[in-house]
This record gives C-alpha cells, sequence and structure tokens, in this order.
C-alpha cells in the first residue's frame, strides 16, 4: 500500500512585520511545516508502523528553501519526497486552488497511492480547499476534517469521524482509494529523532518541473489575481492597563473586586 | 448575473449560516445587479424552504434527496442546479461540511474558487476579502471571470430577516448511487465530562502562549485562586494537555461567561466564534497585534509568565515555581 501525503512549508509571520508590495516582507517571515500537515504525516506513519508494506511518499509544492521542511518529514518516517517546482512557478503570482490541485493531482497519478492525506489547511492561506479538490480531480471518494481514522484495508473502507461544529462528530465510512484531510489533534505527531535525521538525508527527495508531469504553464493560469494586503484596523477599543506586572496584575485584580466576580 | 447560494442543515436544523449566505448573496446579486437563488438539498427540504423563504431570495431549489448531508449527494446535485437556475456565482458556506464539497463542485463547474471570505464587493470584476497568515493580515483578491464560487465565512453577515414569497421548486436531480461513495454512518457528541465551562461566571482561558504543558499548573492555580473555571483555545487540547471539554471555539464549546480572561490566546476566529458572547473579554498577551485585542474591553500587553504569578498572588494564593 502506498499513502501519498501534502506537505507545505508555510510562512509564519512574525509579532511585529511589515508588509511590503502584496506580500508581508519576507525578513518577517519565519517558515515551517505546516502544522496540519504535521499531523497528516504522523497518520500515514502510524499507519505504516501499524501494517506490513505501506510505503509513504511526501509531495511537496514549494522551491529549493522548502526541503529542510521535507526532510523533516523524511526523518519522522516517509520514506521519500516529491518536490514540484521550476522557474514557471517561481515567477507564479499566486496560485490558485485549482492549480495546486492540479499539479499534485499529476504526482498522485503517477504514484497511483491508495491512501492521500492532506492537511485540513496550511496555516498561512487557509484556503481549506486544496485536498478536496484534488480528490475530484483524480476521481477519489474523501472526507474533509478528519480527526479520527480507523483504516480497514482488506474491505478498502476508511472509517472516519469528521470534526463538526460544536462538539460534534460526524461518523463516516468512505471507500477507498481517497483523499482524507486530516485535522489537528487527530494524533501526537513526533519529534524527529536524530537517527531519523540522519537516515532523512538518504532518503529520495525528487523534483519534478511542469514539464516533467506533462502539463505547462497553462495549469497556473488563474482568474484570480491578489490585490492588496494591510493590517486590518484594530476594530477594537481595549482599554489596556500599562506598567510593570505588578501594577498591571493590580488593575486587574481591582478590576475583577470591583465587577463581584472574585472575593478577597 | 445570478447567484445561487446554498443552504446547511444538520440533524433536522437549518444552520446558522443558511440565513447569512442569503444577506451575502443578496448583497452580492444586488451589485451584479441579478437574482439570488437557493438551493435547499436532503432532510425536510419543504420546511426548510419554508424557512429560508426570506426578504431578498428571488426563487428556491429543493432537492428531496436522504436526510443528512452526504458530500456526494450535494457534488452531484449542485453542479445541476447551478445549470437548471442559470447561475453564474456559486455562494456557498465556509463550514466543514460546506468545505467538504465546494472545492468538489467548483472543480466539476471548472468555476475559480475563492474560500473563506469575510467582505465581498460585486462588479465586473469582483473583490473578495480574505485573511491570511492566521488573521495577522487581510488580503484583497479580483475575480475577473464571468462565473465563479466563493466560500462565505459564518457569523459575517447578519442573518436574513422578513419574510419572503419566493417560488418554491422541487428540482429532479439525476443522483447516481453508484457514485455514492461515503456513508454517514451517526453522530457523536464530544467533550461531555465532569465540568461545563458553559456555565461557568468566571472563565480563565489558556492558549499557546503557555509553550508547555508543565506551564499549565501556573493557569490552574489562578483559576482555583479566583475561585473561576478553566477553559482553553484548541492547541491546548490538540497536544492533550487538558482535556476536549475544556475547549473554547468553533469546534468546541460556546461559552458566554460574566468574565473571560483569555491568557495566551492570539484569537483566531474559530477561538472569537466560541467566545465573543461573553460580557466582559480580558486579554494577556505579548502581542500588541492579536486579533484577540479587537474583541477585548481590557487587555495586558505583557509576558504571562510575570502577570499570572503577580495576580495570584494578589489573591492571595501562591504561583507554583515553574
Amino acid at each position: 500500500m502506498k499513502i501519498l501525503v501534502t506537505v507545505k512549508e508555510v510562512a509564519e509571520v512574525e509579532d511585529e512585520f511589515q508588509i511590503s508590495g502584496l506580500d508581508v516582507d519576507e525578513s518577517y517571515l519565519e517558515y515551517d511545516l505546516n502544522e496540519w500537515d504535521d499531523y497528516a504525516v504522523e497518520e500515514a506513519v502510524q499507519t505504516s508502523e501499524e501494517n506490513d508494506d505501506v510505503e509513504v511518499v511526501t509531495v511537496t509544492i514549494g522551491p529549493e528553501r522548502a526541503e529542510e521542511t521535507v526532510r523533516m518529514a523524511l526523518a519522522k518516517g516517509a520514506d521519500r519526497a516529491v518536490r514540484v517546482w521550476d522557474d514557471a512557478l517561481e515567477g507564479a503570482e499566486y496560485l490558485s486552488v485549482e492549480a495546486k490541485a492540479e499539479l499534485l493531482a499529476a504526482v498522485a497519478e503517477e504514484e497511483e497511492p491508495d491512501l492521500v492525506f492532506s492537511g485540513v489547511q496550511a496555516a498561512d492561506d487557509s484556503n481549506g480547499a486544496t485536498g478536496v479538490a484534488l480528490a475530484n480531480k483524480l476521481d477519489m471518494e474523501w472526507a474533509a476534517v478528519v480527526n479520527t481514522l480507523d483504516l480497514d484495508i482488506e474491505g478498502e473502507v476508511a472509517h472516519v469521524h469528521r470534526e463538526l461544529e460544536g462538539g460534534i462528530e460526524e461518523l463516516t465510512d468512505v471507500q477507498t482509494p481517497a483523499v482524507l484531510t486530516i485535522q489537528s489533534g487527530i494524533n501526537e505527531p513526533r519529534y524527529a529523532s536524530l537517527r531519523g535525521i540522519r537516515q532523512a538525508q538518504q532518503k529520495p527527495l525528487d523534483v519534478h518541473g511542469l514539464g516533467d508531469l506533462g502539463l505547462d504553464e497553462s495549469t497556473l493560469d488563474a482568474d484570480i489575481e491578489r490585490t492588496s494586503m494591510y493590517e486590518p484596523e484594530s476594530e477594537g477599543d481595549a482599554t489596556l492597563w500599562e506598567g510593570s506586572a505588578e501594577e498591571t496584575a493590580g488593575e486587574l485584580a481591582d478590576f475583577l473586586r470591583e465587577k463581584g466576580v472574585v472575593e478577597g | 448575473m445570478t447567484v445561487l447560494a446554498i443552504t446547511e442543515h444538520r440533524r433536522g436544523e437549518l444552520r446558522d449560516v443558511s440565513y447569512e449566505v442569503i444577506t451575502a448573496g443578496r448583497e452580492l446579486a444586488d451589485e451584479l445587479g441579478g437574482e439570488l437563488h437557493l438551493g435547499v438539498i436532503s432532510g425536510d427540504v419543504d420546511a426548510f424552504a419554508d424557512d429560508v423563504n426570506r426578504d431578498g431570495v428571488d426563487a428556491i431549489h429543493t432537492v428531496d434527496h436522504g436526510e443528512e448531508f452526504n458530500h456526494d449527494v450535494y457534488a452531484q446535485a449542485i453542479p445541476q442546479l447551478y445549470e437548471t437556475s442559470g447561475a453564474d456565482v456559486l455562494l456557498m458556506p465556509n463550514t466543514v461540511n460546506g468545505l467538504d464539497y465546494a472545492p468538489a463542485v467548483a472543480d466539476d463547474l471548472d468555476l475559480p474558487l475563492l474560500t473563506d471570505a469575510i467582505a465581498l464587493d460585486g462588479g465586473d470584476v469582483t473583490e473578495v476579502t480574505r485573511e491570511q497568515y492566521g488573521g495577522k493580515v487581510e488580503t484583497t483578491f479580483d475575480v475577473d471571470a464571468e462565473a465563479y464560487a466563493l466560500t462565505v465565512r459564518p457569523a459575517e453577515w447578519p442573518r436574513a430577516e422578513g419574510d419572503g414569497d419566493a417560488p418554491v421548486g422541487a428540482v429532479d436531480v439525476d443522483i447516481d448511487e453508484d457514485a455514492i461513495g461515503s456513508e454517514v454512518t451517526g453522530f457523536e457528541e464530544v467533550g461531555s465530562g465532569d465540568v461545563d465551562i458553559t456555565e461557568a461566571d468566571v472563565l480563565v482561558s489558556v492558549g499557546r502562549g503557555i509553550e508547555d504543558e508543565e506551564n499549565i499548573v501556573l493557569i490552574e492555580e489562578l483559576a482555583d485562586t479566583l475561585g473561576a473555571t478553566l477553559s482553553s483555545s484548541r492547541p491546548i487540547v490538540d497536544n492533550g494537555w487538558l482535556p476536549k471539554n475544556r475547549q473554547v471555539g468553533q469546534s468546541g464549546k460556546v461559552v458566554t461567561p460574566d468574565v473571560y480572561i483569555a491568557i495566551g490566546i492570539s484569537g483566531a476566529v474559530q477561538h472569537v466564534a466560541g467566545m465573543k458572547g461573553a460580557d466582559t473579554i480580558v486579554a494577556i498577551n505579548t502581542d500588541p497585534s492579536a486579533p484577540i485585542y479587537d474583541l477585548a474591553d481590557y487587555g495586558i500587553v505583557d509576558d504571562l509568565f510575570d502577570v499570572v504569578p503577580e495576580l495570584i498572588e494578589e489573591f492571595g494564593g501562591e504561583a507554583p515555581n515553574l
């Protein structure tokens, strides 16, 4: 069995930052493995540990910088990695959900996985859409926002819980092959061991461009264009207590006493 | 230009977002100079259609197939509704279920898709506002297409009120049962237990800023000292540091205490959905641009590890050594 895990390196913005042009200035960005994808990798690696002959392959759309993140997924137990990138992607202003799904689908068609795990969303763009779009392109079943997975490999069914709003979970049976978008909290992602990190350096990491995948630049065409980015004006009118920790804690204590919610 | 908005229900009840997509859809249809149609799929469609027949709705299309949401049914029905209604713009809820069919439907119809819109400005080119980087920035996108798909964030638009008199028509869509590869077998309520945070008058809520499981005792001590109840944001529960029944937010509990003290919580939209109804909100967070301050009535922009021990001592407690 083969599990393909879509992995994204996401940018995190520091507390204080500046926007230049249409994005946050590069110097205020830190890159890391997308939190939801970390859970997706863990779910795949656990599945490979619990069953015989399961290969875990990660796929990433991203520049060379992303290899550090990809290696981290390999260090946690993925067997090999595919990275999609070329000059056309480097030059693309905006990657639509459609384009990302198309690129990932091209890789999936080569890999022919039995299962695809995607994070529910990426922490930076928060589209929350790529996994289900990918399933549709692959003509696979899918389930979005999965927080429990019980896989019946023989029966070709994934028994999943989908985390709905308001503390309700939907119990769903999904035929495999399927794309599952993995919710945070489904498992406890491991830390990479030193041995894992060493081994990761030896694991295959192939890079494919659009042409290698049988695609061309038209895949990246979008009717959507990013036109501005700005810091939202604070709608807040919070009273900020200032001073030393002792002083501010004193202010808050006085407030709580006045409010009558706390005695003493 | 016709807007087709899709309603949402669960376990026999329409969800609030169904009324919100009417408002968002009506505004957009006005800007585009067109009609607003609604799609009601599965469940008691006649009763649902009656309920969402609000002022501003021009037509309602129902698909009577099955009781509960099933993404395979929605994914088959919506493209057919889209064609029969002559819609240009497809508007769907940015909910867990909305995101379980919207990307597939958009892909089938070959429509550009933007999710989680918080503002729309319709025109020859429609401008869509979204958040990025966890709400730290907002981004605008121009959608330069005749037809497109959008999902809109719940609770961003007010509910449509006022009775309408739109014609309701049952649409006989063709559902291929063999193409339904998923089955909803039930529901489970999670997060019940010994503590009911929805009953608390004062909640002391802890978030990612606490950094480490071992530090939770600090916030526990504060809650004990104040006679308050301990709650948390999602990452704390994801990490297994507190049980699910302590989680405030979209997928956890909705709370309305007199006082909500958010400690080390940035205030992501999913969290805010669970606590914005609190009477008074106090935030302790080092990041002055954290979205929690948009909502807070009072704030302390400082390190929780400095402020919380002082607060415990103010009330005669003893801060644990971390």
